[in-house]
């Protein structure tokens, strides 16, 4: 064959050719770069003002962190040291930590208490966040942590805690009896039978059964505050809203109306209010000397705004479900529970989970608000007693940073939970 | 209806809390602590230390107090307050004394119906300039942009000044001292104004704090004092004599350190203040040696000064209006007779 076209034939290539690499233009970081960074003049010119930042930032912020100081009493101290170079002056974190974390009258002794409860919430709270990876045995222990961790934190007899999570299984066992009956009555009968138990046994004498050493409320501080009030106030929330999503597009007139007032009051009204008619207007109403815990005032005032947004945020879930679904429950024979509790809530709680999400992390955030209430939250340690104290008198940024590195990490979890959490039950629309 | 039942309740409460006062003595010793109103921070005055123990020139009235009282300096429960719920702690009866240099005026003596039971600190309205502004007095700021916290009586207090002085200015609003701090060293504002010992202790923060003066011109009065509630004068009483017994062994020449040299040996003055002779203890309801554990607990007023926010300390005030009469000061304790 080679014989016959040889003449015909210019050139013939016998071997292949050894693979060359591409042109430099057209690979690599290079390659990349053209394509990524400065694919037209425009996105050029972008990439350098961006680089110039980060540069900008960069050299601006790290002489700071790797100037910083660690050990030093007081702020003239650090000053002093670091002779008019730039340089942080963390010594306030290393001296202070405790009262930014735990308050400043939190006895220091008793720190392991609520680290523990706070290791503790981890555990209590896998199951319910990732139902799927946990054994179901394990809302056991989730039940009976609020518990455990109130006599952690308040201290005080064993008994206390005990005794209150008798009255919510009384509450319980009264419930299920009468729910054959009507939902109603099981519900009234469960909390009449609670009340009537802790009636009773508030008889019962407590003080100094297997007790921790009691810490009062006011006595309570620091991140831990913030951390208490947000996850209280968050999970108790959100059965109140569905109960006040639920109730809003009730049929019966007196519980649409009442849930309607609640809503829009609290809607209506600033959570600074809400905290100062917690704080100083009982106070006046209150008999002088009752002492109805600050920290529980709080709370509810808290949790009735959280539930406000939240019934809003699960009402806009109901409204998205077509009109089918609830539909296919009445047709399926089940009555108004068993619907909701299978078939609707399931759909629109799902709709609602960066919503409720969103509320979530506000919320947290905005626990930070009963520092105004003379209550030493993280931000209140930081302004109050940390920065009035004549040591630490001018230190800003390395305070109000720490702070919201604590912030950043809850909410910045927070947020990744609702989005893989949003991926695992997404059933639809893939 | 709804209204009647509100009026009730207030009346009640009212009631309850009216009848209460009127034995706040009786309570504090029946309950061994004396709850004391506090700020929740402020330099030199009241902070918690790395500890949790509260110090600071107004914790030092309050020890004093609860040593007359309770013969224990430490039997204090700090309730700290905010500008805001200050005083409705102390009339809800939450506190049983404020110390909260919070400034004596007519309508908090008469509409709050409080009863402010002394002066612990003469403080007024000043000026904070940078040297390098080369002003010597208030009366140069012709011009001058001010930083100023907004809805306070400095703001009022200031613009009647340069009206008064026919100047103009240009002020800087801001909302804490923290701000103005940041604003002023920015060079937002060429002056800064507050109260006086809250210039003091911005400047004591800053990195070069000799670069700043605070100017002579003080342009308002804001007399800070401990109070109680109206209706109970024992109870009054009994801390504003212990107030005056801190500024009276002072210029007696009291302290901490010779307190039973003094009462032995000391003038017929002071042998009564510290209880070795008369029966001034009695009298409002405590037992004879009630103002030497009072003196005992932090030292006398000046010792107390210098300790907290004196010129040793970082704040650095001298002590100006608040030395004794003797002294040119306005610091005057009635006689113990």
């Amino acid at each position: 064959m080679a014989d016959m076209h040889a003449h015909s034939v210019r050139f013939v290539r016998e071997t292949m050719l050894p693979q060359a690499e591409p042109p430099t233009t057209e690979r690599g970081i290079v390659k990349w770069m053209r394509e990524n960074l400065f694919s037209t003049i425009p996105n050029g010119i972008l990439t350098l003002a961006a680089l110039w930042c980060i540069w900008w930032l960069i050299s601006s912020v790290l002489p700071w962190f790797a100037n910083g100081i660690w050990d030093a009493p007081s702020i003239r101290a650090c000053r002093e040291i670091l002779e008019g170079q730039v340089g942080g002056c963390f010594a306030v974190l290393t001296e202070r930590w405790n009262q930014l974390l735990f308050g400043f009258q939190y006895p220091s002794e008793l720190y392991w208490r609520p680290s523990l409860a706070f290791l503790l919430l981890f555990i209590a709270i896998a199951p319910v966040l990732f139902r799927k990876r946990f054994p179901a045995q394990m809302l056991v222990f989730t039940a009976i942590y609020p518990f455990l961790a109130y006599w952690l934190t308040w201290g005080g007899s064993i008994l206390v805690p005990v005794f209150a999570a008798l009255g919510f299984v009384a509450g319980y066992m009264v419930y299920s009896r009468l729910v054959a009956q009507s939902f109603a009555m099981g519900f009234f009968g469960g909390i009449l039978a609670a009340l009537v138990f802790w009636w009773v046994i508030g008889i019962v004498p407590t003080e100094g059964i297997i007790a921790l050493e009691p810490v009062a409320s006011r006595n309570l501080g620091g991140f831990m505050l913030n951390l208490i009030l947000g996850t209280v106030c968050v999970s108790l929330s959100i059965p109140f809203g569905i109960a006040l999503a639920l109730g809003r597009q009730s049929d019966m007139p007196a519980i649409k109306w009442i849930c309607i007032i609640f809503i829009e009051f609290v809607r209506g009204v600033p959570l600074i209010t809400l905290l100062f008619v917690a704080n100083v207007v009982l106070a006046y109403f209150l008999p002088p000397g009752t002492n109805f815990d600050l920290i529980l005032r709080v709370i509810i005032m808290i949790t009735m705004f959280a539930s406000a947004y939240i019934a809003e945020v699960i009402r806009g879930g109901l409204a998205a479900l077509p009109k089918g679904q609830y539909e296919a429950g009445d047709s399926l024979g089940l009555d108004y529970a068993q619907s909701m509790r299978l078939i609707i809530l399931p759909q629109a709680l799902k709709i609602s989970i960066p919503g409720i999400v969103n509320v979530a992390v506000g919320l947290f955030k905005d626990t930070t608000l009963v520092s105004i209430i003379s209550m030493f939250d993280l931000v209140g340690m930081i302004r109050g007693p940390i920065l009035a104290s004549t040591e630490w008198n001018g230190v800003y940024w390395e305070l109000l940073g720490f702070a919201a590195l604590l912030f950043f990490v809850v909410c910045f979890g927070i947020s990744k939970y609702s989005q893989w959490l949003e991926q695992e039950l997404s059933t639809d629309r893939r | 209806m709804k209204k009647t039942v509100f009026l009730g309740a207030l009346t009640v409460a009212g009631l309850a809390a009216g009848a209460a006062s009127a034995q706040t003595l009786n309570d504090v010793q029946d309950r061994g602590t004396l709850n004391c109103g506090v700020t929740t921070g402020l330099v030199g005055f009241a902070a918690p230390d790395a500890n949790g123990e509260w110090d600071g020139f107004d914790v030092a009235v309050c020890r004093a107090v609860a040593a007359a009282v309770l013969q224990d300096p430490t039997a204090v429960e700090f309730v700290p307050t905010t500008g805001k719920t200050r005083f409705t702690a102390l009339s809800s009866g939450e506190i049983d004394m404020l110390a909260r240099n919070t400034t004596w005026t007519f309508t908090r003596d008469n509409d709050l119906n409080f009863e402010f039971v002394g002066i612990n600190y003469y403080d007024g309205q000043g000026f904070m300039v940078p040297k390098a502004l080369g002003v010597s007095s208030a009366t140069e700021l012709a011009g001058a942009t001010v930083c100023i916290q907004t809805g306070t009586t400095t703001e009022l207090n200031l613009a009647d000044y340069f009206r008064r002085n026919n100047m103009e200015y240009t002020p800087v609003p801001i909302e804490t001292n923290a701000e103005a701090q940041q604003q002023y060293l920015a060079g937002a504002c060429d002056v800064y104004t507050t109260d006086a010992s809250g210039l003091a202790a911005t400047r004591a923060a800053f990195e070069n704090p000799g670069d700043h003066v605070v100017l002579p011109e003080i342009i308002s009065k804001e007399p800070l004092g401990p109070l109680v509630r109206h209706g109970d004068n024992e109870w009054g009483d009994i801390v504003r004599w212990t107030l005056n017994a801190l500024i009276a062994a002072e210029e007696y020449g009291i302290t901490s350190t010779n307190l039973d040299e003094m009462a032995q040996n000391g003038g017929p003055e002071v042998k009564r203040i510290l209880g070795t002779e008369g029966n001034l203890g009695e009298m409002i309801g405590l037992d004879a040696e009630w103002a030497r554990r009072a003196i005992g607990a932090g030292g006398n007023y000046g010792e107390l000064f210098a300790r907290h926010i004196g010129e040793s300390t970082p704040i650095g005030l001298s002590r100006g209006l608040n030395a004794q009469w003797t002294d040119g000061g306005l610091l005057y304790a009635p006689p113990f007779r």
